[in-house]
């Protein structure tokens, strides 16, 4: 691991991406949609197309020699993730799809098992979808309590009424980095408050690991999700790491093979972590391309993609402040030690699919909606945002491609 | 590779800047259809006066991007004024000038409801200048959108009465 603080080389970073060759529209394409999925380096491709074409085969049960490769590739992916977020085993990361369903296996598993009607569990009101949507489908089921966390006007979190809010809460699920603002919460801070409150915490950390170092033991936490393909990784795979302790005692999510130790006619014995709450075939080459992709960002230093992540999403600030001052709105806070680099705009009062549009003509790619958070929208006062969010291989001549495709917007709409 | 003008045709520009019956009326006499495009988040209000059988007045409320307001806004236009029936004749005309596409991204739980039925000749007028939005995928739900909130509130209103 790159321990020592160095710049990132960009120019060299792009290199290793295929995509941002592309041409839309006889223009180079310029990418700033890492908040929705990442583009995937050669190292990732690579791994990918070499599992298919040389070990492809089911894992842990074939006792052949790429079935044995397969497996041992695919548990060796499973470790690299684990040391990439700081986790004590690996038997605690767990694979799921993604960062939707790690949520969801907490709600269905934990939750069924341990919350009754009238239990709380406290949300923020930065939450994405995944963090929102299983807790109300447990509430309809159950007859859960769900109480919100609000979110200041510079969409931060609002931690005033925290302690009343945690109270009697058996569990605090919070998102440690907002998809919409970029806003990145104090977890620490807030897995504090719900232990002292008797709570869990379950931390959503989907736009976090892929641009800070993370270390889920310093953060305390109980239970961490997160999607490979936000991190330079395959789609289809993500992880929930969970402390043994609580997974051991929690029943399987689903069933079928590689779940269970035994099967009887009148019951089963499940597998021990983490297969227990892996049935089915898993998504080997996609869990072996998460672990390149770790690899990946591991050798950049996870430590330089946020200080240059910082150091741009500050550019960015200025740049699109001095260019469009009072005609530009950038929701989120504006320090960027408490930001990530997810740039929510409203330009004028064009509509973020109208900017979106234009900005496709000119090869920027950004994100126009609700961005899965529409409770959060409603506190910002908008349906939609045109969002821009920056990553490894993105410089500083690509905001200066968007604030140029920005001028494109205001001009063909005459404003 | 179509290119911005095919999309933003200066009628559609015209009537986004200066939209046509924007506004609520009282419900009731009036009745009162939401529509939302799950996409983008966009919601659409359209508030229908219908007497004697006639689209006698129309206003449309919410947000949305230029495209659906513009959309909205020609629909207001069109309708106001005519009969129910003739309503639904144009609803159908500009669905299939739409539905061609949008079917093949999805749908949207309206089906094109004029698979192996005569299709009406009805003049789209200035309608036909959302005809681009067919080359942007994407856009054709913000198009359609008004239409089928004006549909839904038709149908809504055909429930009361019967
Ligand atoms: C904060 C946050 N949580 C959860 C998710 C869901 O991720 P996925 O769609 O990969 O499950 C996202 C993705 O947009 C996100 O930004």
């Amino acid at each position: 691991m790159a321990m020592t603080e160095t710049p990132l080389d960009v120019a060299a970073i792009k290199k290793d991406f295929p995509l941002l060759e592309v041409e839309v529209h006889g223009k180079r394409i310029t990418y700033l949609d890492s908040a929705a999925t990442s583009q995937k380096p050669e190292a990732v491709l690579d791994t990918l197309d070499r599992y298919y074409r040389t070990i492809n085969a089911n894992v842990h049960r074939g006792v052949y020699h790429i079935a044995e490769e397969a497996t041992q590739a695919m548990e060796a992916a499973r470790d690299k993730v684990r040391g990439f977020i700081g986790a004590e085993s690996a038997h605690e990361v767990i694979f799921v799809r993604n960062a939707t369903e790690a949520i969801n296996l907490v709600a269905h598993s934990w939750g069924r098992t341990n919350l009754r009607e009238g239990d709380v569990v406290v949300l923020t009101q930065l939450e994405h979808h995944a963090n929102i949507v299983p807790w109300h489908l447990l509430a309809a089921e159950r007859g859960i309590e769900l109480r919100w966390v609000p979110v200041t006007p510079d969409g931060q979190l609002d931690l005033g009424i925290l302690e009343p809010l945690l109270d009697g809460a058996r569990l605090f699920a919070f998102t440690a980095m907002s998809n919409v603002t970029g806003a990145l919460t104090p977890v620490r801070r807030l897995v504090d408050a719900a232990h002292a409150a008797g709570a869990l915490a379950l931390v959503d950390a989907c736009q976090y690991v892929p641009h800070n170092p993370t270390d889920v033991q310093s953060m305390d936490a109980d239970f961490v999700a997160f999607s490979a393909h936000k991190l330079c990784g395959p789609t289809g795979i993500g992880a929930l790491w969970g402390r043994a302790e609580l997974l051991e005692a929690m029943p399987p999510f689903l069933g079928g093979g590689e779940m269970i130790r035994d099967v009887r006619l009148d019951g089963f014995t499940p597998n021990e972590l983490p297969w227990k709450f892996e049935a089915g075939t898993p998504a080997i080459a996609e869990a072996i391309g998460f672990g390149a992709a770790v690899d990946y960002l591991d050798r950049l230093g996870m430590v330089n993609v946020r200080r240059h992540e910082m150091a741009l999403t500050d550019y960015a600030l200025r740049t699109l402040g001095e260019r469009f001052g009072e005609r530009l709105t950038i929701h989120g806070p504006s320090d960027t030690a408490v930001r990530g680099g997810v740039l929510s705009l409203a330009l004028a009062d064009l509509h973020p699919h109208d900017v979106a549009q234009v900005l496709d003509q000119e090869g920027v790619c950004v994100r126009a909606g609700h961005h899965c958070a529409k409770p959060l929208m409603r506190v910002l006062g908008v349906s939609a945002t045109a969002r821009a969010s920056l990553y490894v291989y993105n410089d500083e001549a690509d905001v200066d491609t968007l604030a140029d495709a920005l001028d494109a917007a205001l001009d063909f709409f005459a404003l | 590779m179509p290119g911005l003008e095919d999309l933003y045709r200066e009628i559609i520009l015209d009537h986004y800047r200066n939209p046509r019956n924007r506004g609520e009326l009282p419900v009731p006499p009036a009745h009162r259809a939401e529509g939302f495009n799950p996409l983008c988040g966009d919601e659409i209000v359209v508030y229908l006066l219908v007497a004697d059988g006639v689209v006698a007045d129309i206003r449309i409320g919410g947000q949305g991007c230029s495209i659906s307001q513009s959309s909205a806004s020609m629909m207001s236009s069109a309708v106001k004024g005519r009969t129910v029936e003739e309503a639904r004749d144009l609803v159908r005309a500009f669905k299939a000038m739409m539905s061609i596409h949008e079917s093949s991204i999805g749908g949207d739980g309206t089906e094109a409801d004029h698979d192996g039925e005569e299709l009406p000749e009805v003049p789209l007028g200035d309608l036909e200048a959302l005809r681009g939005v067919v080359k942007f995928p994407v856009r054709i739900k913000c198009a359609t959108l008004s239409w089928n909130t004006l549909v839904q509130g038709l149908d809504e209103l055909a429930a009361e009465s019967s």
